[in-house]
């Protein structure tokens, strides 16, 4: 069973770096499939680095990467996803007309994805 | 024999600081260094090729410039509600040239501003802001507040060049003259930077934000406020006074309060605090920003039509309002019938359903790479890269023009040449004689 958490989309450095490779780049892919989350939050769900999980949002849902990062940095609850196609999967077309779409503090559900899936 | 050569004081354009003090080593079309410049400047200016591909593409297939840009005319010319959007990593000249392609056409025209400090344009027409130059920043600034953003990531050389460790006329010995404060959900690398990290709930800022205005006029703050933003009102006490008793204050403030719930009202909320703050000090407010010149981006749309961003000239006079001309707005009620991209890639960085618009109506792009909006585009141009390849004007986050050195050219046209060219040839459709009297 899932989880629901807040996952925050943003700026890297790895992020910014693979950029300048390019798009299409092997090392941007990964990055930007990679969720860092709090490591008892992976704990509770039968998480280790590299495992797959499945996000779901009210819109969309993509399957990504997780990561471990310190407790202190990310609280639990809350995990991170750098930007990119991933993370645009996730985010509702409504603005409140501000023009603004909501890509931090997105309600996602987390889920493990059985790695025979 | 490659000949070797160095460019001094170039200029970086990968984010928002666009430091200018950059030292390259030139060899044939490959930068082999980039002195002074940071982890993300050094990817930016050694990754950089000129890409192998065709100046142009037309569905898919390889064209020349002229049929490209006859295309690309053609496809506006005949739209109803064309969108013009992106501009914020090209130079002011060819900004210039896509807004004169809006007036010509009645097209929507909008920038990356709408999704990254949109919210805060909207929150400075509300409340105004207290400003100030990066540079003035340096010399004066004695509390320095980041809230919301991540520039130890995002913009690495803010700390160093601009804000916390440099030496400034009034903070003599540089960083031990400050005291730095971030703000923000998570501990980020910027924390390593600051004397006084503050741990916020997501989607709390606004919360905390207005219990800092109460302190600060001396109103009284229930001790559930801990509780409520994760924030002890013995915290944000201890802030306040920090703030009160500065010299000279700055509150930086990025994406982490635009993007979440509350957006402008988040903006407006800070702003609001600095107005307040210089009843007692001075004390000023910035935003962060993120693409080299997104700045620009505003500054041009705001001389040209009055507006920063979101403007629409289909009544044949500019009218601006967020959420009804901003992009994601246009596509996701699926109202555009064309767009003109230009250095940007919203195909990867918008909302869903706006990109599943796009991918329904014809787009022409410009980028000097492949990306996922030339991928879906019906007409995409290789253009050469401004900083790099093309010379030009570019506003720092704190409005500053600087002027770019290129280190070499490019065999690609800049986004300005092919706009001023798509420009001439919309004028010709549609038979409007140019500006300068010359007819075409
Ligand atoms: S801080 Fe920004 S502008 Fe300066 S070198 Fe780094 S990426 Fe380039």
């Amino acid at each position: 069973m899932g989880e629901k958490m807040l996952l925050i989309a943003g700026r890297s450095t790895k992020q910014g770096v693979s950029l300048n490779v390019g798009k299409h780049s092997p090392e941007y892919q990964e990055v930007v499939t990679t969720l860092e989350m709090n490591p008892d939050d992976m704990a509770r769900l039968g998480l280790k680095d590299g495992d797959r999980v499945r996000l779901r949002s009210k819109v969309g849902e993509v399957i990504v990467r997780c990561k471990a990062r310190k407790p202190d940095d990310l609280p639990s609850g809350v995990a991170f996803l750098p930007f990119g196609p991933a993370s645009t999967q996730l985010m509702g077309g409504d603005t409140a007309a501000t023009g603004m779409p909501l890509s931090k503090n997105i309600e996602v559900e987390v889920e493990p994805v059985d790695s025979d899936q | 024999m490659t000949d070797v050569r160095v460019v001094e004081n170039a200029t970086c354009t990968f984010c928002g600081c666009v430091c200018d003090d950059i030292i390259l080593t030139v060899e044939g079309d490959r930068i082999t260094q980039a002195k002074n410049a940071c982890t993300l400047g050094k990817a930016w200016f050694t990754e950089h090729t000129i890409e192998d591909r065709p100046v142009a593409l037309v569905d898919g297939r390889e064209a020349a410039l002229q049929e490209a840009v006859e295309a690309a005319a053609r496809i506006l010319v005949e739209s109803r509600f064309p969108v013009i959007y992106g501009l914020s990593d090209t130079t002011c000249e060819a900004q210039r040239e896509a807004v004169a392609i809006a007036d010509y056409i009645g097209a929507n025209i909008d920038t990356t501003t709408s999704v990254c400090h949109g919210p805060s344009g909207i929150a400075f027409q509300g409340v105004g802001e207290s400003t100030a130059t990066l540079g003035e920043i340096k010399n004066r600034a004695d509390l320095v507040i980041y809230w919301g953003g991540n520039p130890a990531e995002a913009h690495p050389r803010h700390f160093t060049r601009y804000s916390v460790t440099p030496k400034g006329m009034f903070v003599p010995r540089g960083r031990k003259d400050r005291t730095v404060v971030l703000v923000d959900v998570r501990r980020t690398p910027s924390a390593r930077a600051a004397d006084i990290f503050i741990q916020v709930k997501p989607g709390k800022d606004f919360e905390v934000l207005w219990a800092l205005r109460a302190l600060v006029k001396g109103r009284p703050v229930p001790s559930f406020i801990e509780e409520e933003t994760g924030v002890p009102l013995a915290t944000l006490q201890d802030l306040v006074e920090r703030m009160k008793n500065c010299r000279y204050g700055v509150l930086f403030f990025g994406m982490g309060l635009t993007m979440t719930r509350g957006r402008h009202f988040n903006s407006g909320a800070l702003l609001a605090l600095v107005t307040d703050l210089n009843e007692y000090t001075h004390f000023v407010a910035k935003p962060v920003r993120g693409h080299g010149n997104v700045t620009g981006a505003d500054n041009v749309l705001s001389w040209q039509t009055g507006f920063p961003f979101a403007v629409n000239f289909s009544r044949g006079f500019p009218r601006f309002n967020p959420g009804e001309f901003t992009t994601v707005d246009l596509l996701a009620r699926g109202e555009a019938d064309a767009a003109l991209i230009i250095a940007s890639d919203p195909a990867s960085n918008f909302p869903r359903p706006a990109i599943e618009h796009l991918r329904r109506i014809p787009v022409i792009a410009l980028d000097p790479k492949p990306t996922y909006t030339t991928d879906i585009a019906k007409v995409a141009f290789t253009t050469a890269t401004y900083g790099i390849n093309v010379a030009g004007t570019v506003y720092r986050m704190d409005d500053v023009p600087i002027y770019l050195r290129p280190a070499f050219p490019s065999p690609y046209p800049s986004d300005e040449e092919v706009l001023r060219a798509i420009k001439v040839r919309v004028c010709e459709l549609l038979d409007i004689p140019l500006p300068n009297g010359k007819h075409h």
